[in-house]
């Protein structure tokens, strides 16, 4: 019994490692988080923060810059992307991961993209 | 993965009501939220927020001031107004439904009837005194009935902002029924309303500027460039529910209702000046 629980304790473990090791992202991975990035039915991360060579970018989060330095743990990035609200209950950042906006792997390629910014 | 960019109905719907607006009777919260906006925009005159966006940023104000010599509304108004003096098949006309024969109202408009247990709000008293004399109901978001309520609105403009809340545990429940969907947040962008309007204003969302929700309702019916047309004020919510991909609600559904109590409760002692320009 003791055995079992530990079994699901650590598959649970290991299925919630949400951010594998990547390579080195391509210029094709980039472009795309870009592209995701920017689209209004996609991100949309310009309705709320300016960033890049965004145009008519709102304000309502901070700009996004140097987010290398200011998220070097990349799974802490993709974890507020998936769900801010986890972080801040009064965000108004859409949770991206937990409703479904964005897939996983678009969310990587999103992370691809802000990490050249 | 699958991608839902369906819209999913009232998702995570969690209040968040900021400590400010915490209060308990209606009045309580009316002041919160004046109080709260008032610190965050100290240079507006309280009657200035009647004006929404317009009150806070100079550009806009001044595009708009421009459209006032001749705004898109005046042929819906007179359209509107002959509508309300045309009589009825049965030789009546709006006039015998309301009050004072229905000229200068609006500011009283929702209000809680204690017999029927309901929010009645002027488009519904509309439709109702249509039925109640024999004739079709009008549809709800545009047209005539947002021409009738923009005729009816013009004639009260100036007048404060008079809504009641009665003493009554079922008046209280549609008020408080209308503050929390004011607040929860719904939609597969997991939006509420405050987020935006109570949380954002004065700030622009992509290339739209968010008003604050104290003065809102004082305008409708508007004409948006939008719509390129007047709507009311159920076509917005209807709107804003989808920009945040929930389900909207059906115009004139007792949440609707609730909601504008609750709205327009918030903008009391404001004066009528719908109808009024939106972008």
């Amino acid at each position: 019994m003791r055995q079992g629980l530990i079994s699901v304790y650590l598959t649970t473990l290991v299925l919630s490692v949400t951010a594998p090791v990547f390579a080195e992202p391509s210029q094709g991975d980039i472009d795309r988080g870009k592209e995701l990035a920017f689209s209004r039915t996609d991100g949309n991360c310009l309705a709320c923060h300016q960033m890049d060579d965004g145009k008519l970018a709102g304000n309502i989060g901070p700009e996004l810059a140097d987010m290398k330095s200011r998220y070097p743990d990349r799974e802490i990035l993709y974890r507020r992307i998936w769900d801010e609200t986890q972080f801040n209950e009064m965000t108004v950042m859409p949770p991206f991961g937990r409703h479904m906006i964005l897939s996983k792997q678009e969310i990587n390629r999103v992370i691809d993209y802000l990490y050249t910014l | 993965m699958v991608k839902a960019k369906i819209i999913l109905v009232v998702l995570g719907a969690a209040l968040a009501v900021p400590q400010v607006l915490a209060g308990s009777t209606p009045e309580e919260d009316r002041k919160a939220m004046v109080e709260y906006f008032m610190q965050m925009f100290p240079d507006v005159p309280f009657e200035g927020f009647v004006n929404g966006q317009y009150a806070l940023n100079e550009d806009r104000r001044r595009q708009w001031e421009s459209m006032q010599d001749f705004p898109p509304y005046e042929f819906a108004v007179a359209d509107g107004q002959e509508m309300f003096e045309t009589p009825f098949a049965n030789g009546k006309t709006y006039a015998s439904c309301f009050e004072n024969d229905g000229i200068g109202i609006r500011q009283n408009y929702p209000y809680f009837d204690t017999e029927k247990n309901e929010v009645i709000t002027l488009e519904l008293a509309i439709n109702r005194c249509r039925e109640a004399n024999g004739e079709e109901p009008l549809k709800w978001k545009k047209g005539a009935i947002a021409s009738i309520s923009g005729y009816m609105a013009s004639t009260s403009q100036g007048k404060p902002i008079n809504i009641k809340v009665p003493d009554d545990p079922d008046a209280l429940a549609a008020y408080q029924d209308g503050k929390e969907f004011y607040y929860s947040r719904r939609g597969q962008l997991n939006f509420s309303c405050a987020s935006c309007h109570v949380q954002n204003p004065g700030k622009w969302i992509r290339g739209d500027f968010l008003s604050p929700t104290v003065g809102q309702p004082a305008n409708f019916p508007v004409h948006r460039s939008d719509w390129g047309e007047m709507g009311t004020l159920h076509r917005r919510f209807a709107g804003c529910n989808t920009n945040v991909r929930a389900e909207p609600l059906p115009a004139q559904s007792e949440g609707y209702r609730n909601l504008e109590y609750f709205l327009t409760y918030m903008s009391n002692g404001l004066p009528v000046v719908g109808p009024a320009t939106r972008p």
